[in-house]
This record gives structure tokens, sequence and C-alpha cells, in this order.
């Protein structure tokens, strides 16, 4: 199978491991065959190891190094946040941190809300079953 | 500890690194300003002569040596306090009981006591717990807050809860057979008053939230897949 995510200036990349673990970050050069350097709108631009990276499939039209400010009006323009947090892989990334953040609280409201929606499935289901077989 | 000026200043020959001043001996002879008092002195720097000691009262020499030096324990300065508080229980806390009859139950936090244990009630209508001390250690403390400006609590304390002291009966030989038969525990009817009024306050504040009310009449337990140190409480 050929690729399809290239390792390019302007490829966006997710960090999985290290200080900056789960940000986006923009290659805006690469260094030899192992790193690439990186930048991100709240982080200073420094080199990451390749194997530190999980591309994306968002690209952004940049040149080679830009500095912070074109940067930032690159992905403003390009509207990596919207494209990233609509893209199934980013709403799974979301829903795992809401998860990890609930309160017992909030553990106990979803518990009850399943239960609910089960109910309701359940009721729904029966209907179409009488529905069928009477 | 070198003793500092009064006003928050530099002291006067701050270190270059440990153990080596700025000024040399002379330096600092002239900044410590001594060439100004000897010259208010005369010439001399002042000296003031030695206070008489006082007598001291004589002493008779004792009458009894003991054989053996007795050692003299150390001197121990520390206070009692209560248990210091984690900075996550606050009055309206909602707790986990961990241990205990009550383990598992969720439970409303009213104040410290000043033995460090923790009071704390159900609310008894909901759960069945009453008003009850509970230890710091066998608690977890959710981020849960129940509103508890409507609750007096002042007259607890670690005496209301301490078990009551019964009058020693003297017992005569016909007695023994008929002691044995201990009169039950009955819970005093003002201590049920107090119960019902702390909660009464508690139970509107409750019924205010959504689900805070069946959230408090559950008990807490660990299912597949929970993993404690990545739980947010």
């Amino acid at each position: 199978m050929p690729f399809k995510r290239y390792v390019e200036i302007g490829r966006i990349a997710l960090v999985n491991y290290g200080k900056d673990y789960g940000k986006l970050v923009v290659i805006v050069d690469v260094i030899d065959q192992n790193r690439a350097l990186v930048d991100a709108p709240d982080m200073v631009r420094g080199q990451m190891n390749f194997k530190r990276l999980t591309l994306t499939d968002i690209k952004i039209d940049i040149k080679r190094v830009p500095n912070k400010k074109t940067l930032v009006a690159a992905l403003e323009a390009a509207d990596v946040k919207n494209k990233w947090e609509s893209s199934s892989w980013g709403r799974k990334l979301i829903v795992q941190k809401k998860r990890a953040s609930l309160n017992d609280f909030d553990r106990f409201k979803i518990m009850l809300a399943k239960i609910k929606k089960a109910g309701v499935v359940r009721q729904e289901l029966a209907k179409l079953k009488k529905e069928t077989t009477g | 500890m070198a003793p500092q000026q009064r006003k928050p200043h530099l002291c006067r020959n701050p270190d270059l690194i440990r153990g080596v001043g700025k000024y040399s001996r002379s330096k600092m002879y002239h900044k410590r300003g001594l060439w100004a008092i000897k010259a208010k002195n005369g010439g001399a720097f002042p000296k003031h002569d030695k206070k008489a000691a006082a007598a001291a009262p004589a002493e008779k020499p004792p009458k009894f040596y003991p054989a053996d030096d007795v050692k003299k324990p150390l001197v121990n300065k520390r206070k009692a306090r209560p248990t210091k508080l984690r900075a996550s229980i606050t009055p309206g806390t909602v707790l986990i009981i961990l241990a205990g009859r009550f383990k598992g139950k969720r439970v409303v936090f009213l104040k410290q006591l000043t033995s460090g244990l923790l009071l704390v009630t159900g609310p008894f209508k909901i759960n069945g717990v009453p008003l009850r001390r509970v230890n710091q250690s066998y608690v977890i403390a959710t981020s849960t807050k129940v509103d508890i400006s409507g609750v007096n609590v002042e007259k607890f304390d670690d005496k209301y809860f301490g078990k009551k002291v019964e009058k020693k009966k003297k017992k005569g030989e016909g007695e023994f057979f008929e002691a044995e038969k201990e009169e039950k525990n009955v819970l005093p009817q003002d201590k049920k008053d107090d119960q019902k009024s702390v909660d009464a306050a508690l139970i509107k504040s409750i019924e205010a939230v959504p689900d805070l009310k069946s959230y408090l009449g559950a008990r807490f337990s660990l299912k597949a897949g929970m993993k404690p140190h990545e739980l947010v409480f």
C-alpha cells in the first residue's frame, strides 16, 4: 500500500512521547534522517525525533522555517484547530480526555443516563418486535 | 542565624561566596562606625562594669545521693494539635468512607473536631449514616461540595460522642443472674432530634442539585477497568 501521509514542511503531527505529549505541532524543517524542527503556537521551536511524532492528515502551506507570526497566521488561515477537532481522531482524543477528568459524581450521573437510554432503546425494540411478530 | 537589621536591607557585609565577605576587616571597622563610637567615648571603646551577681541563696548539701546516675529525659516542646486537614476536605465536601460499617457510603463532611476526627453525617434519611466521627485516613475526598450554610454544628464535640459512663452498682448474690440481661442501648431522644435538625437544612440544599440525593444514597464500589490511581474523585 502506498504511503498517504508524508513528512513535509507544513505537515501537522501529534506528539506521542515526552514533555509535549498530546500537542499538535507543525514540521517546519527536517534536520536529518531522524529529526525534524517542529514548532507550535505555544512552544519554543525545537527539534524532535520522528519517533516522537505521529503524522496527521492535515497539512498547511508554509515556507521553510517561518517566523512565529507567519506560522500562527498560516494555522489560522488553514483552520487547523477546527479541522482537527472535527476529525474522528481528534474527537476520540477529546472524549478520552473528558472521560479521564470525570468526577465521581459525574460518573454516577453518566451511569444513570446510560441506564435510562438503555431502557428507552429496549422499549422501542420491544415495540418493533411486537409489530413484526404480531 | 545572623540577626537582621530592623529595616529589611542587605547586611553590612554580604557574602561573595560562603565564608568570604565582601569587605575586609578594616573596611568593616569603618562601616560599623566603631571609630565614631570611640570618638564619642574619648578614644576608647565604652566599657560597662559587670553587674554584681545577686548572691544565690546558700544551698544545703543534699541528704541523699542516688546510687546510680539518674538520666534526665530529653526536653520535648511539641504541642498536641488536631491532625492536619487535607486541603481537599472543606465543610460540605462529599466524602467516601472506606472502612467500617459504612464502607462505600458517600457522606457529607461537617467539621473537624478538636481530636482531629471528622464530623460527618449521611444525612441519615438518605443513606442511614448518622452524625458520626470518622478518621481522615479512612476517607476519600471527592470534589463535589454541598451547600452547608444553613447547618449549625457548634454544639458537637468529642464529648458528645464519648461513651456514657455508668455508675457501678454493687452486685449482690442474687443479682448476678439478673445482671446478665443488660438493658438495650436505646438512642436518647435528644440525639435523634439533633440528627433531624442538622439534616433538615442539609436535605434541602441536597435536593436543589439534581441526582445528588440518589448519589448520596448509593454506595461507591470499584468496577472492572477502574484504576484508583487514575480516577479523579
